[in-house]
This record gives C-alpha cells, structure tokens and sequence, in this order.
C-alpha cells in the first residue's frame, strides 16, 4: 500500500519536476538574477565614492531629527542622570535631549560601531580611557567649553582645545560585607596588601579587566603603584585568594551586598551607594591608594555639529550642574563648596594613585594579554 | 484570485491544458520562493559580511590577513573556551532534550492528570528573561541561596557550586527546555494512530512499539530539537555571563573582546569560531532530514492515547519535578522583587515597581516592548510559514529551497551579540563598498536604523530558525498526498495551502506567533545594541538596572513581563480555542 502511494507521487510530479529542470530552470536563474540585480539598481545608485561621502550631511537628519534635539551617550548613573538634567531643561527648555545609557563598555562598543555614521552628537559622562579608545581613532572633535579655565588639570585632556573635558573621578574601592566577615570571623581588609593573606582565600571577588573597565583601573594601579615587576607579584598573590573574576565593574560589589562573597573589588561610588541603600557595606579605601578613572564628556566628529551639542558641553561643567556632581562624587573637575559626601576619605585627592592614562591606554592590550595568559587560562573555576 | 477554468477541447492530447495551469502556478511559487530568498539575504547573509570582513583587519582598520585566526590559536585561554563551550553545548543539549522528550511524551502519549497545567507550565522557562534565570539562580543555589543555606537553616545545606559548569549548564537547560519541548510536541502529536494498532495486533510489546513505531516517527523532530539546544547553549552568552565563574567560553570571550575591549576585530574572529560547530551541526542535521517522509498521510487516524496507570503516575511525578523546578525559578524571581534588600532585610513591599528612581525608561520601556513583541510575532509569523511551506511544499527549484533552507536554519548559529553588531555595521552605513573595487553604492535599508523596523527584522531573523524547524516538522508530517490530489484536481497551490496547510497546521503557527512575541519581550543581546534612544526597551532595561545594582527593580521588570506573556497566553488561547478546535476537530474519532 506504501509502495503505491509513493509511486503515484512520483507520477504525479515526475513530468513537472522534469520539465521544470530542462529549460525554465535556466530561465529562472537568469530572471532571479536580474531581478536581484534591479532591485539593487532600483533601491540604491551607483556613485562616485568621494561624491558619495561629501554628500552624506543632506542626509543624516535621519540620526537625531531637527536641530534642537541631541543625542546623548552616557555611562553616567540612571538616577544621577534626572538630578543633573534637571537644571539643563529649565535653562534649555527648547532642547530635546535623548539619553542613550548603558554601561561604560557598550557605551563605547556602540560608539565605535556606528563609528561611519555616528549617532550620537555628545559622550556625557563616560570614562575617558575609553574615550582615549574612540579618540585614537580620530572620532572626537577638540572642543573647548565655555568656563574650561575653571576645570581641574588633571580631569582634562592636555592639548588645546581638549578632546575630551572631565566632570568627575571615580576610584577602586572594596566592597566588605562587615555581616559576612564577621560570621567567618575575618578581620576588616585595610590595604591591598591585606587581601593577599591565606585567610581570604576564596573571599575576593573582583573584575575580569578584560570585561571591565573597573577591572582595568585595578590591575593598571597596581601596575603603576609598584612597577611591573612587582606588580604582578602581587598580582599573583591576590589571585590565589580572588574566587572568581566577574564581567562587570559593579558585579562584585553587588555579590558583597548580597553576601555571596564578603570582599568585592570595585569603585567608590558603588560602595557608598549600596551602604546607604541599607546593604551590610562598608567602603573601603585602601591604604596604598586606588585607581582611578575620569568620567568625561566629549563632542562626536561628525559631518553636521549641532550648535546644541556645544551648548549641552558648556552646561555640562557648568557650576549649577557641578555641584550636583559634587553631591555623588568627592573629586570633581570643578571646585564647588559642596562638603564630600558621607562615605568618602576625607582627602579624597591624596586617595587616588598615581594614573598615567596614556601609559594605560597604550599598554592595555600587553597588560590585558599578559593577565589573561596569567589568570585567565584556568578553565575550571576553583574549589568551593 | 480567480482559477483558470480549463476549455475544452483541448489542442493536443499529449500537452494538456493542464500543464499550462501548472505552469503558470509554478511561476509564482517560484517568485514568492525568491522574494522569500531574497530578504533572508538581507537580513542574514549580508549583514555578516561587514561582520566577518572585520576579522581580517586591525582595530584601526589596516588589513591584517589571518594574524586575527593565528593569535586567537596560539592562545591557550581561548582555546580552552573552545572546548568548554563544546562541553557546555554538549551536556545541555543531552540534558533538556531528554527532559524535553519525556515531557512531551507524557504530554501526547499517555493520559497523566494535569496534562493542560504541565503544558502550559512546560513552556514557563520561556516567557523568563535570561538575565532573570540568572537571579533566579543565583538566589536558589548561590552561596547565599535558599537551598545552599538549606532555606535559611531550616533543612540540611546543599551547596552544588553553582558558579560555573554547574550552573550554566542548569542554566541553558531551562534555556533550551522550552525550545525543546515546542518542537517535540509538534512531532509527537502528529502521529498515525494505525501503526499503533497495527503493532498491538502483531502482539508487539509497549517497549518494542516504543523502539520501532514510536521512537522513528519522531526521530526528525528529536534532531531537530538537539540541533536547536546544542546551538542554543553553544552560543548563548547571557547565563555564562553571570553564573559562569571563571569558567570561559567562547559567547563571554565575544563580549570581553568587544564591551571590555572594544576589539570588533578579535570578536568577529571568534564569532567565526562559534559559527564552525553550528554549521557542522547543520550539515548532519540536513543530511538526515532528507530522508524523511510523511508520517500523516491523508488515511492518518489520529492517535489517542490509552490509559496506564502506572505509566501515567510515574510521567506525572516526573512532570511535577520539572514543572516545580521551573516554578521555583519563577517564585524566587518574584520574591526577589517585593524584599528590600535579599538577604538582609526580607520586609515585603512593591516599593520596586515604582521605577522612576531607576533607569531604563520604565513603564515606558515596558510598553515599547510589548509593541515590538506584537509586530514581531505578526511579521515573524507569517514569514516564518510562508517560508516554510515553499521550501518543504514547493515544486521543482531543488537548489533554491536548499538555499532557503540554509538561510532559515543559519540564524540559531548567530549569537545575539553578533547579530546585533552585524546589524549595526551593515544597516548604519550610508554607503557599501563592493570589496575589490572602488564601487560603492547608497544602502537602500538605511533608513531603517534606528526604527521600530530594525529591531522587529532583527527580532524575526534572531528567532527564525526555531519557529522555522517547527512550521516545517509540522508541514513535513503532512503527506504530500494532499497537495498531489489537489493539483490533480487543479485545485491552485495557494488554495491548498489556505483551505489545507493552515488548518492542518494551525497548532504549530499559533506556537510559533506566541514563540515570537515572549522572545522578542525577553531577548536583549542581539537589541542591545540596536535600540534607539527614543525607544527604550523592557528587556534592557533589566539589564540596566542589573548593572546598576537595582536586582530588585530588575526583579520587578523581570516579573512584569512574565505576567504579560504569560497574561498574552491566556488571551491568545482563550481567543484561538473555537479557531483551534474548528480546525483541528477532523483529528478527533
């Protein structure tokens, strides 16, 4: 009965299959190709690449609309971001501004990728090591703000104008959840150094600084503080205590917080952040002192500069919105009389190490190769 | 559309009119065939061009040849991920296939009590967002979690370790089970309940009839379903990103390369490194599915299971455990959302739904989301079947429906990460250069960056290959019979398909239309990086508030749009339940 049934669909498509594959077969492929090729010819013109490339401006209104509207890219935080831009609408009510945030590391991945046709007008807020990244090739347009006299000379690229102006810094703090140590019976960890005892073997959770930035500002202070040499001697030493290296700046605070491990490394802000939140955190500043990193604010190199785009970089480290800034953050690229905020060393200045940014930008791919050759091949998480 | 009746006389007896009408048919098919090519061209093929074409240069665009491929072999770090995502891919496709394939079987085979509640329960895995699994995870079996403590204390610690192997393979599980159990319900409920009588008669015992009718009626449909969970597992990046401890594989070395390291260039070469294993696993699975046969023919009876106590009790145990497991999941994500700070201060509050202290967009984001899932699962919808049904239904153009095939299949081997990323190389430009000469030409599809548009296309090709391996076991179970008669009956192709395929095959489109509208709420790797300011969405915003540390809000968002897909199920069921019992009420004795 099988056999019949097969048999009479072979009858039944046999002739047309075959007739098909003899001479319509040719056909088809000739008008599949050719119609293929009008749809492109249709849809799009053959140019003269350099034509091409100076004609573009006409149409990039696509990316951000009319000219009182900006796009903004920013790793800034997404409740500070309210704060500070409450200010900017009341002075600027006719300007429509369009907050793209996400972390520091997709903040500057979709930067790059869009580097042929940027959509942003203005980086707000993000670490200038990865700015230096964007920089280097060539998308940042040198732009002096209004009141640039006023910023620190050491939160500011060096060249006039600047390619890119800081607002702020933020440095490597420990996370400790003071609930969990004391159940484990672990004395509060001091100074980098201290993470290195045998009694936190496994207790440490810090960045993968070949995920994170924050990572990054870790080891490239270590680096820096001791010389190479010595540096990843310690380096070795911190790695038999750490537990597991996360994919994220604020992942091993998060893990303190939650008690999953007492000791995360991370950043200052974060710390502070998750103690006043109710967490059992305490922020710790290590003795030795910590990396650091600008959070920065640069203009996108792009065909058509809106006027909107500078005015929000003038804004931007202007005094009204400093203060704000001062309110989160204890090193600011402004001095404001904002007293620093609770959690904070009291000299946050003599806090942060000593940070050669170009040294760590042109060093970060040796210095990232070398840690994962390092630490990273492990292919099996540790015991426990 | 109007049937060209046919005249007699006819002019020559040995060509019919009939050729002509058949002809004529044909055309079309194989237009809607190409035009069903053609835009699969462009939103898979083209857009990896620019995406591998990266892999041959430096970071700042000099061409470097293969140095990318040397350096990525010479170092043992990334080699080892290699294998570790082969084990990863490997463990958890056993692991959920096999887990899939009970399921469904006690699903469609057996009269265990609670068979709707498992059904729908089954698929619960699906409508959590992957980064919630992760909470959900880590809350359960963290060093903190409710079992490792042994809830608090109250029973024996269990500490499984989750961080690493262990946990993501549990992870890509729960992941992969539902995508698993879709396609192996369809294969298991299309059956011809003769066999079975037949095999009963020939005194065949339950266990042999199990191994010889029950196990090669399916077997297309269970290498389906491991060609989906190996890819799947293979490829995701989302669990080993936060449960997976130090143990690398090749999704997180994508986006260290490319978020922590902004290297484009080291990220596309190891994203042709994910696409060898993926593409091995298609050519098997091609190889076998071309020997497949209807198994429905137009004579089919359908199969009604019988009762057997002792089977059906012990399907029910093991449905329970699967379902309980997924409900924990599910439970502890809720929890997290309504205590202030796990696991310190357990006071209950919706203090987390209010998410205008936190950022993301909101409620904003969350309706965004649910617009985009529902253009999604339209769209994707009816491409996905149209798709199908010319590749597995179409006449002649043997070359063409492979290549269909192909590029219906590619997809699942594209991660998110890389999807998205390609999609922004290809769509955010201007202008193409034609590799080789000094041509370029406008990108006709730019004007869509940046839209709803690109997110819905990028949504429909990210899931297209699951939903298409489901329409096409489904349509592959139909004998072709069916269209063999009609046409003889010159009844048009089209016709068939309206008044036959679809009805036949309505269980399988409404799965792949509510597949495509809890996915596009969930997914973010691939949406990440197209989203446009304007339109923030659900599923980001989980992340964002996740990596700005607000678990709990991220918790809240989490629980929001599991209720809506779970909500949006009960609606399209609810409205579908005439439809489907019209439709399928031939089934019935």
């Amino acid at each position: 009965m099988f056999a019949i049934k097969t048999m009479s669909i072979r009858l039944a498509h046999k002739p047309r299959f075959l007739s098909a594959l003899s001479k319509r077969w040719k056909t088809f492929t000739s008008l599949f190709l050719s119609s293929f090729a009008i749809v492109l010819l249709v849809t799009a013109c053959v140019a003269d690449p350099s034509q091409v490339q100076n004609a573009s401006p006409g149409a990039s209104t696509a990316a951000g609309g009319s000219a009182d509207s900006i796009t903004v890219y920013t790793a800034l935080e997404d409740d500070q971001i309210k704060e500070y831009l409450a200010s900017f609408q009341a002075k600027y009510p006719d300007i429509k501004v369009n907050i793209v945030r996400d972390s520091t590391g997709v903040i500057t991945a979709k930067l790059l990728a869009e580097k042929d046709n940027p959509q942003a007008d203005v980086v707000w807020g993000t670490a200038a090591s990865s700015l230096l990244v964007a920089d280097q090739q060539g998308m940042l347009e040198p732009y002096a703000p209004a009141g640039l006299d006023k910023v620190s000379e050491k939160l500011r690229d060096d060249r006039n104008p600047p390619h890119w102006v800081g607002i702020d810094a933020w440095m490597s703090a420990f996370c400790v959840n003071t609930a969990e140590l004391k159940e484990k019976n672990l004395p509060m960890p001091k100074s980098w150094a201290d993470l290195t005892k045998p009694e936190y073997k496994n207790q440490i959770v810090m960045s993968n600084p070949a995920s994170s930035g924050t990572g990054f500002l870790s080891v490239s202070a270590m680096l820096q503080m001791k010389g190479e040499q010595d540096g990843w001697k310690y380096l070795d030493g911190l790695h038999q205590n750490v537990a597991q290296y996360m994919h994220s700046g604020s992942r091993p605070c998060k893990a303190a917080g939650a008690g999953e491990y007492p000791i995360g490394i991370s950043f200052d802000y974060r710390a502070v952040k998750q103690k006043n939140d109710g967490e059992p955190i305490e922020p710790v500043f290590p003795t030795e002192g910590s990396g650091w990193d600008i959070e920065a604010n640069a203009l996108v190199k792009k065909t058509t500069i809106k006027p909107a785009a500078k005015t929000f970089l003038d804004w931007a480290i202007s005094e009204d919105v400093s203060k704000k800034y001062a309110e989160n953050f204890a090193v600011t690229a402004i001095k404001t009389d904002v007293p620093i905020p609770k959690g904070y060393p009291a000299d946050p200045l003599k806090q942060l190490a000593k940070n050669d940014f170009n040294w760590a930008a042109s060093n970060r791919d040796r210095i990232l190769e070398e840690w994962t050759k390092r630490y990273d091949t492990k292919s099996a998480p540790k015991e426990g | 559309m109007t049937v060209t009746t046919p005249k007699f006389p006819t002019p020559n007896p040995l060509f019919p009119k009939r050729q002509q009408v058949v002809t004529r048919e044909d055309w079309l098919m194989r237009i809607l065939l190409g035009l069903g090519t053609l835009w699969l061209l462009v939103g898979v093929v083209l857009p990896l061009f620019p995406m591998i074409g990266r892999s041959f240069f430096d970071p700042n665009g000099n061409w470097i040849g293969l140095a990318n491929y040397v350096k990525y072999l010479t170092t043992p770090s990334l080699v080892s991920a290699f294998f570790n995502s082969f084990f990863i891919g490997a463990m958890s496709m056993m692991i959920a296939v096999g887990l899939a394939f009970l399921y469904a079987y006690a699903l469609t085979r057996t009269q265990m009590p609670g068979k709707l509640a498992f059904r729908v329960l089954g698929m619960l895995p699906l409508y959590i967002p992957p980064l919630a699994h992760a909470i959900g995870l880590i809350y359960l079996f963290g060093n903190k979690g409710l079992v490792t403590t042994g809830f608090l204390g109250v029973f024996p610690k269990w500490d499984i370790g989750l961080y690493g192997p262990v946990g993501i393979i549990i992870g890509e599980v729960l992941y992969c089970f539902p995508q698993a159990l879709v396609i192996m319900i369809t294969a298991l409920s299309l059956t011809d309940a003769r066999l079975y009588e037949a095999a009963e008669v020939l005194g065949s015992t339950p266990l042999k009839t199990f191994f010889t009718v029950t196990l090669p009626s399916v077997k297309y449909g269970l290498i389906s379903a491991l060609f989906v969970c190996f890819t799947l597992a293979f490829t995701d990046f989302g669990v080993p990103k936060v449960v997976g401890g130090n143990f690398n594989v090749l999704a997180t070395d994508i986006y260290k390369q490319v978020i922590g390291q902004q290297n484009f260039s080291m990220g596309a070469t190891v994203s042709v490194f994910l696409l060898v294993p993926t593409v091995i696993a298609f050519v098997v699975d091609r190889i076998i599915q071309r020997r497949q046969t209807a198994l429905v023919s137009a004579k089919a009876v359908p199969l009604q299971p019988k009762s057997h106590p002792p089977l059906d009790w012990l399907m029910f145990g093991f449905c329970a455990l699967v379902a309980g497991f997924t409900i924990a999941v599910l439970l502890v994500i809720i929890f997290a959302s309504l205590v202030k700070v796990w696991p310190y201060d357990l006071t209950l509050g919706f203090k987390n739904y209010d998410f205008s202290t936190v950022g993301g967009g909101g409620y904003r984001a969350f309706w965004n989301s649910i617009r985009m899932s529902f253009y999604t699962a339209i769209v994707g919808t009816v491409a996905v079947f149209m798709g199908a049904y010319l590749v597995e239904k179409g006449r002649g153009m043997k070359w063409l429906r492979s290549a269909n095939y192909f590029l219906s299949t590619l997809p699942l081997a594209l991660p998110g990460l890389v999807l998205g990323l390609s999609y922004v190389f290809f769509f955010n430009n201007k202008i193409w250069w034609i590799p080789f000469t000094k041509i370029a030409i406008y990108n006709p599809f730019n004007g869509i960056y940046g839209t709803m548009a690109i997110l819905v296309l990028c949504n429909v090709i990210h899931f297209y290959t699951v939903c298409f391996l489901t329409a096409n076991t489904a349509l592959k179970q139909i004998d072709p019979e069916f269209e063999a008669v009609s046409a003889s009956m010159r009844v048009p192709f089209y016709k068939t398909f309206w008044r036959v395929t679809v009805p036949l095959s309505l269980p399988a489109i409404l799965e792949i239309g509510i597949y495509y509208f809890v996915n596009a709420m969930i997914t973010i790797s691939a949406i990440v990086f197209l989203y446009p300011p304007s339109l923030p969405l659900a599923a980001v915003a989980i992340v964002n508030m996740d990596d700005a540390g607000d678990i709990a809000a991220a918790a809240a968002m989490s629980t929001l749009v599991v209720l809506t897909s779970i909500g949006v199920r009960i609606l399209y069921w609810l409205f579908t339940r005439g439809l489907q019992q019209r439709s399928q009420a031939w089934l019935q004795r």
